[in-house]
């Protein structure tokens, strides 16, 4: 092992792994969540100045660690592409303010921030939180497509007033349910009538899906390769939901997702090698980062098929968290020289 | 051949590669030794005692003399490096992270370099493994790879371990250091033949050469070393892969056999003893040639320094000759440090000798070790843990050093940190871990040490009560068997009595003996009186601190209550609580004054000597007549012993003291005595008296030592404890030679009644044995 950055440069490198995924999300559903990304952002900066100017702490050296930024662009990437200013701005305040700071600032909070701040907007305003856009692709005529401008004006409404000189008229963006939500309210459908009777999710829906989760792997990837986290948690919870939607769906196919969709649909991806890998909240030890990645990857996958949420990365996330001491506490690896653990 | 392969090699958990640094230092071959101005010897160069100067100032002394030797098993012996004088032993800065200066001896060398005569071992085989080990301890040779552990304790493991595995440690792991390698490159035979000494004394049934791969001139010249000496048998060179640290000897013996060192145990536990290449060739020279250990290679390295090398450096040396002789450029030194930059520790003094453990010098530029970032948050990211090689979890011992939960760092092992660095050169967050460890363990410590100390405390109180109540058991065993020869005794004369044994006393010498007799107890009146007086305030005083009284105390005070109470016998009664209490010599030569007088005058029928002394005292006397009345009344109407009062007993008190000073006419009230029946309440009262007056009197004791020391109780009371018992002692030496009771009236001042003469306890006790021998003297002038 060599001498790594520091941690300002472990989390660039961290926030530079997203941009695939991030590229992907724009592809397809456009500039959305790169506006929510830069405006989360934004209000990080500022909400973590404020917190470090109250707790007269000195602002470059802590702001430099980038993981404000960090949370921002995590919140970005999971809000929906057209999540209402607002929206973004309650997620992220909360993550920095509350989630972070009030409990000692970097390195101190028991919760990931990030999922804080994604749970508390899922609960309170579930409409805008579910509304996902069609995927860009799906549009023929280019009139169709929402470009930069009506995505930002679309996050920001009050900004197309300010600039007169583009159509007041908001743009009617054409949303729709991700396959995983999607599938999850198919009601009295069998797995094979809906993915037939739902054919746009099955098929672009899909396939958009498909790629972006593709590009969050390889900055996951990227990410191990470059020591910084081990592949413990993501692998462990990717196998847990692998083997948890395989046996579920071998033996009812019918009203099971195959495992690939809870692999690649929704946030797995993101979540497995961006949320989970988080190193303040999560278990420390080898040992402990396999349990707690599983235990992630399990929870997932019952708060999907039984839980109210069509996706569940930030509750399971949430809910590993309070359990990581414990899991430290029980998965002490063997010292030099002494005979067992306990 | 064995040194091809590695494949049977293990490997330990974690380690890092820091850039290794150490080629600048091996092109050159190893500098002889310079001769500076002064040598300044630590008395203290190894683990354990400090040797014991045998050189005076002044003295001239050979190179190769010894000036201090060992002080116990575990010490080693120091020599002159060179010839020349000694100008001086004083305390000097020694190369130690404390900074802490240390006895050294000074040497002015006289440049002959004269050798003294050396004894050297032509054929250690024919010695016996203890001969080989005194000549080892003799040359004063300790651990050179840095800890300085004594090598002839280290050779010598207890006779119930097997050792199957001599290991040398050849392994170098810390950056910029190439002392070890060089010495090999140069001297591999050197090495070979010391640890085939080593082996002779040990007879292990391997012995194994620990070197990594980055150095393959070193591996070829011990390669040829052993097969020279045709020594492929015995010895086997493994190269282990370049990791840092795998030269820590724990690290190092799982590389080469899998085996962990037991927690809190050494190496030879499992049957293994790891030397180091160096000490392995100075133990060749003392046995081969009889050089004790005066000199060792020193790497002088690091951008600092305009030549960089290893040079063999007599011990000694002031840092600041081996810089120039480097050609240090000063603009350019950020930070000298001794050791590595991985495990060394900076040197603020260039005044600073080389010791037997120096195995570098790193004169480092800004460039080479930048002065570290500042600290950021812990993000558990567990790249410590990756790289730590006790396989601990740094990153949460972190977190309980930093907020002293220390009971939680033990239980995650922290004290089998072994302060290699690894963690805090992979943190991110540029935290000195290792530091955070370091404070953690002294801060453990110190809490031991409490620990243990208020144990100890806490073991000397208990055994202190045990002693206390076996003595009390003694002496009450002893009193039974007094109390009834006294009543056999009393009987006899009770019948000698009838027969007129009184009437031949002379009734002239009576009368003269009376008379002076006035004339002392007039004397002692007026000590009494004063007494008195100073005892007052004091009970008022004790009666302050009574509630800061100890529980064991009033615990104690309540035992000796209790036990007086069920004691049937009222002069064992009476000189339990005595003792107890701490009463003095007087109440007891009152009391035997009292019972002899008693059995002279035979009105003491069925009553006991001191039933009548109280009885006295309850009567009054002419100098104290209200005072004692009131006494004598509150005893009277049975008052529980509570309702008197402090001030009650005081004056009580003195009324004593003043009634045995008056002991004619306290003799004449003795027809006040009661009879049986009212002895039984009056003693049931005094008992309980004496239980408040011993109460008093214990925290009159508190008061005077919370006066004189504001330590621990233990010790002081402890003090006052015995002083009480050995003045109690004294006391009945006195009773014993004290027959007339103007000699107890003469041993009150020696007697300490207030509580701060009890404080004085050590006086007391040495008046009291005065007084103990003056009354003898006294007793023989009377006859």
């Amino acid at each position: 092992m060599t001498r790594r950055g520091n941690t300002g440069d472990v989390m660039l490198l961290v926030i530079m792994a997203t941009l695939p995924g991030l590229a992907m999300l724009t592809w397809f559903f456009g500039w959305g969540n790169f506006i929510n990304v830069l405006w989360a952002s934004v209000v990080a900066i500022a909400c973590e100045a404020l917190v470090l100017t109250l707790r007269r702490r000195p602002l470059r050296h802590y702001l430099t660690d980038y993981s404000a930024v960090l949370t921002a662009v995590l919140l970005g990437l999971s809000l929906p592409p057209l999540a209402p200013w607002w929206l973004t701005m309650i997620a992220t305040g909360f993550a920095i303010i509350v989630a972070k700071h009030l409990y000692g600032g970097m390195g101190q909070n028991p919760f990931n921030p990030a999922m804080i701040g994604y749970a508390l907007v899922l609960i309170a305003f579930p409409l805008e939180m579910t509304s996902w856009l069609a995927p860009q692709t799906l549009s023929i005529t280019p009139g169709q497509t929402m470009g930069f401008m009506d995505t930002l004006f679309t996050i920001f409404p009050f900004l197309s007033e300010i600039a007169l000189s583009v159509s007041t008229e908001a743009f009617d963006a054409v949303t729709m349910a991700t396959p995983l939500d999607a599938f999850k309210h198919k009601g009295a459908l069998t797995s094979e009538e809906f993915w037939a009777t739902e054919l746009v999710v099955s098929t672009e829906g899909w396939k958009a899906w498909q790629l972006v989760s593709t590009g969050f792997l390889a900055g996951g990837a990227y990410l191990i390769y470059r020591r910084v986290f081990t592949w413990h948690i993501p692998v462990s919870m990717l196998a847990a939901i692998a083997i948890m939607s395989l046996i579920f769906w071998s033996t009812d196919p019918s009203n099971y997702a195959y495992p690939e969709l809870h692999l690649l649909g929704g946030a797995t991806m993101l979540g497995a090698f961006f949320i989970a890998t988080d190193p303040v909240t999560a278990a420390t030890s080898i040992k402990g980062k396999l349990y707690y990645g599983a235990g992630i990857g399990i929870l997932i996958y019952l708060i999907r098929n039984w839980g109210n949420y069509p996706d569940a990365v930030a509750f399971a996330v949430l809910l590993m968290n309070f359990v990581a001491p414990l899991i430290d506490h029980y998965t002490q690896p063997r010292t030099y020289g002494h005979k067992s653990t306990k | 051949m064995n040194w091809q392969s590695n494949k049977h090699l293990h490997t330990f958990h974690g380690g890092i590669h820091p850039p290794e640094n150490k080629d600048q230092s091996t092109q050159s071959p190893i500098e002889v030794a310079l001769l500076p101005d002064k040598l300044i010897l630590p008395l203290q160069q190894h683990i354990g005692q400090q040797a014991k100067p045998l050189v005076q100032v002044g003295e001239r002394v050979l190179k190769g003399q010894m000036i201090a030797e060992p002080t116990g098993y575990v010490s080693a012996a120091v020599h002159a490096p060179t010839s020349g004088t000694i100008t001086a032993i004083k305390p000097h800065a020694l190369p130690h992270p404390s900074g802490l200066s240390e006895l050294c001896i000074i040497i002015d060398p006289d440049g002959k370099d004269e050798w003294t005569e050396l004894s050297s071992v032509a054929d250690y085989q024919q010695l016996d493994t203890q001969q080989l080990l005194q000549h080892i301890r003799e040359a004063g040779i300790t651990g050179l790879g840095g800890a300085g552990f004594p090598t002839s304790v280290k050779l010598n493991p207890s006779t119930d371990l097997t050792i199957d595995t001599l290991i040398l440690n050849a392994a170098e792991c810390e950056p910029y250091i190439t002392a070890d390698d060089m010495l090999i490159r140069e001297r591999a035979e050197e090495v070979v033949q010391g640890l085939q000494i080593m082996a002779h004394i040990l007879q292990p049934e391997k012995c194994l050469i620990g070197i990594e791969t980055n150095k393959p001139q070193a591996i070829e010249a011990l390669r040829h070393a052993i097969e020279s000496l045709q020594l492929s048998e015995l010895i086997v060179v493994e190269r282990i892969p370049v990791k840092y640290p795998s030269g820590g000897e724990k690290q190092l013996i799982q590389i080469l056999t899998g085996k962990e060192v037991p927690n809190g145990g050494i190496p030879a536990d499992i049957g293994m003893v790891c030397h180091n290449v160096g000490t392995a060739a100075a133990v060749y020279r003392a046995i081969a040639k009889g050089e004790p250990l005066i000199s060792r290679i020193t790497t002088i390295t690091g951008d600092a320094v305009s030549r960089q090398g290893n040079i063999e450096v007599l011990l000694g040396t002031p840092i600041e000759s081996l810089l120039a002789h480097f050609e240090i450029k000063q603009d350019k030194l950020h930070r000298l440090i001794m050791g590595g930059p991985m495990m060394g520790f900076t040197l603020d003094d260039i005044s600073l000798p080389v010791v037997k453990a120096s195995n570098c010098i790193l004169a480092a530029t800004r460039k080479e070790l930048p002065d570290p970032a500042p600290e950021q948050a812990c993000i558990r990211c567990g790249m410590c843990a990756e790289a730590c090689p006790a396989t601990l979890l740094p990153q949460q011992l972190y977190w309980f050093s930093k907020s002293r939960e220390f009971d939680k760092a033990l239980s995650h092992n922290l004290l089998d940190c072994i302060e290699c660095g690894a963690c805090s050169y992979v943190c991110p967050s540029n935290i000195p871990l290792v530091q955070y460890y370091r404070f953690a363990k002294g801060e453990i410590r110190i809490e031991e040490h409490e620990r243990t100390s208020s144990d100890h405390a806490r073991q000397r109180f208990e055994a202190r009560t045990a002693r206390l109540e076996q003595e009390e058991a003694e002496k009450e065993a002893k009193r039974q068997a007094r109390s009834e020869a006294a009543a056999a005794s009393k009987k006899t004369k009770e019948t000698t009595d009838v027969t007129g044994d009184k009437k031949p006393v002379d009734p002239k010498a009576a009368v003269v003996q009376a008379a002076l007799e006035r004339a002392k107890a007039r004397k002692a009146q007026k000590a009494a009186d004063a007494k008195g007086d100073t005892d007052a305030p004091a009970i008022e005083q004790a009666k302050d601190a009574a509630p800061a009284m100890s529980a064991v105390e009033r615990a104690k005070a309540r035992k000796a209550a209790r036990a007086a109470e069920q004691d049937g016998d009222d002069t064992a009664t009476v000189k339990d609580q005595e003792k107890a209490a701490g009463l003095s010599a007087l109440e007891k030569a009152k009391a035997k004054r009292a019972k002899d007088s008693g059995a002279e005058k035979t009105e003491s029928k069925g009553l006991s000597a001191l039933e009548r002394a109280k009885a006295k005292r309850a009567s009054g006397n002419d100098d104290q007549p209200a005072k004692a009345d009131t006494d004598s009344i509150s005893q009277t109407e049975s008052k529980p012993a509570k309702a008197i009062s402090a001030l009650e007993k005081a004056k009580a008190k003195r009324a004593e003291a003043a009634q045995t000073g008056t002991p004619a006419k306290a003799d004449n009230n003795k027809t006040a005595s009661t009879g049986h029946n009212e002895e039984k309440t009056l003693s049931a009262l005094e008992r309980a008296k004496l239980k408040r007056v011993q109460i008093v009197t214990q925290s009159s004791d508190k008061t005077a030592e919370d006066k004189t020391t504001d330590h621990a109780d233990e010790k002081p009371l402890s003090a006052l404890e015995r002083a009480k018992i050995k003045r109690a002692e004294a006391a009945k030496d006195v009773e014993k030679e004290a027959t007339a009771p103007t000699e107890s009236v003469e041993e009150k001042p020696a007697v300490p009644m207030s509580a701060l003469e009890r404080a004085k306890a050590k006086r007391a006790e040495k008046a009291a044995q005065q007084a103990a021998d003056g009354s003898t003297a006294d007793t023989e002038t009377r006859d």
